[in-house]
């Protein structure tokens, strides 16, 4: 139990220092729009095009954020000198991990809610009816990108040019992700609104494995 | 020396012998012609680089749990390996596509999925060349190649399942399948040799990989006297 009262208490650790200055959502929720709207120059949203492709660049935009968003991650801990700390406050390392994952599942969700009212009145896609399976694919995507995203951002920070090597190890590995989400989010988009109970499923499947996969190794990203 | 200029010479030959196999003992196929001999190079080498990535796995989570330096060696050495065979593959790829479909490249499942994977290898050598200090590299870059390669079946099996949903402009056979007899032999002798030069470029990078590190141990005992 002790695992899990030390994730909360980190939790709000982290819950605290971004919603004392909201630097992180703010900057997020504008570079998001900003991609969205860079997006409708290439492609012709008027027509059913754009509904085939929204999705997937809505998605895509997301991707791009959390690479960004992720990189304080650990970077902050390392240039506050305050990593060997919180290793010594905690029983089990994995714990700092979880903690940071629900934080950064949480932004990202936050941001992903926000952006989906602005997203379904520019390409005019109704999300109404469908609001609470999307939450459902939303905070799967989210979570999947946080996994392997807070484990890769302990790593890029001890690199040399992190703030590039983040999106290049990220990027690739979510890969499924971005098929699984885009797809799920689209069939539910689309006018017949279908829960695709496969993709949904896919990217459960995916979260797990990687929780798993950072249980089992994330320990060692911390070593001093 | 001698051993490892006989072993040399023994792959050299090995793969000329699978060249000369896939040019004139393999029959030519009916409706392709001429450039499905491609197939040979190209299979054999898309399963080596397969093996080579494989073990760069294997060698991955020997280092993480040993933390013996000969595991991070040959973890590098397979991943660069395993690089260049899968390179290999992209390339001849594209030579054998363009004038049997017509077109060099095509978003097909498995096209699209050992790019990925292509990918996460370069990602890889490329955060060992970010990260300064040898334990940590080493360290850091197995964690991330076990992700890598964990993350590979996920890769495929996401890109498969979303592609086949939507028409495919190819349908490509998967090796083996239905092969003519002669063809399968030569088939799997090129295979052979593809996998005896991926043990033996591995066993040379893996060679040089040590003597740099006995190298700069030396240069190190050298500053401190």
């Amino acid at each position: 139990m002790s695992l899990l009262s030390n994730a909360a208490v980190l939790l709000g650790k982290e819950l605290r220092t971004e919603f004392r200055s909201r630097e992180l959502l703010t900057t997020t929720v504008v570079f998001i729009l900003m991609v969205v709207v860079l997006f409708s120059f290439t492609f012709d949203t008027s027509s059913a095009e754009s509904k085939r492709f929204a999705p997937g660049l809505l998605w895509l935009a997301f991707l791009f954020a959390a690479s960004l968003m992720l990189q304080p991650c650990f970077l902050r801990e390392q240039n506050n000198d305050t990593l060997s700390a919180l290793r010594l406050s905690v029983s089990d390392p994995f714990a700092i991990f979880l903690a940071k994952l629900a934080a950064n599942t949480l932004f990202l969700l936050l941001t992903e809610l926000l952006m989906l009212p602005v997203f379904s009145i520019l390409f005019n896609v109704p999300a109404g009816p469908v609001v609470a399976p999307l939450i459902l694919v939303f905070f799967l995507g989210s979570l999947g990108i946080s996994v392997a995203g807070t484990a890769l951002s302990a790593i890029s920070a001890q690199a040399r040019m992190r703030e590039l090597m983040l999106p290049i190890l990220l990027l690739p590995l979510l890969t499924p992700v971005l098929i699984a989400s885009a797809e799920a989010t689209a069939a539910l988009l689309d006018p017949a609104h279908a829960f695709r109970k496969d993709w949904v499923g896919f990217l459960a499947i995916f979260d797990v494995v990687f929780l798993t996969a950072m249980w089992l190794f994330g320990e060692y990203l911390l070593e001093e | 020396m001698a051993k490892r200029a006989i072993w040399g010479a023994l792959v050299v030959l090995l793969v000329i012998a699978a060249a000369y196999a896939s040019f004139f003992v393999a029959p030519t196929e009916n409706s392709m012609g001429e450039i499905q001999r491609i197939f040979y190079l190209h299979a054999a080498s898309g399963w080596a680089g397969m093996t080579a990535f494989f073990v760069c796995f294997v060698a991955n989570i020997f280092y993480v749990l040993g933390r013996k330096q000969k595991w991070d060696w040959i973890g590098v050495s397979a991943a660069e390996v395993g690089l260049a065979f899968t390179t290999v593959l992209l390339i001849t790829g594209p030579i054998w596509a363009h004038p049997v479909w017509g077109i060099w490249w095509t978003w097909d499942a498995r096209l699209t999925s050992t790019f990925i994977l292509w990918m996460l290898y370069i990602a890889y050598l490329l955060l060992r060349g970010m990260l300064e200090e040898p334990d940590r590299r080493a360290l850091l870059s197995a964690v991330f190649g076990i992700f890598a390669f964990i993350d590979v079946p996920l890769v495929f099996g996401a890109i498969r399942w979303w592609r086949t949903q939507h028409p495919q402009p190819v349908i490509m056979g998967g090796p083996g399948s239905g092969l003519e007899p002669t063809m399968r032999k030569v088939f799997f002798f090129s295979v052979l040799a593809m996998h005896a030069l991926m043990v033996l470029l591995l066993s040379e990078r893996y060679r040089l990989e040590k003597t740099r590190d006995e190298f700069l141990e030396v240069q190190r005992e050298a500053e401190a006297g």
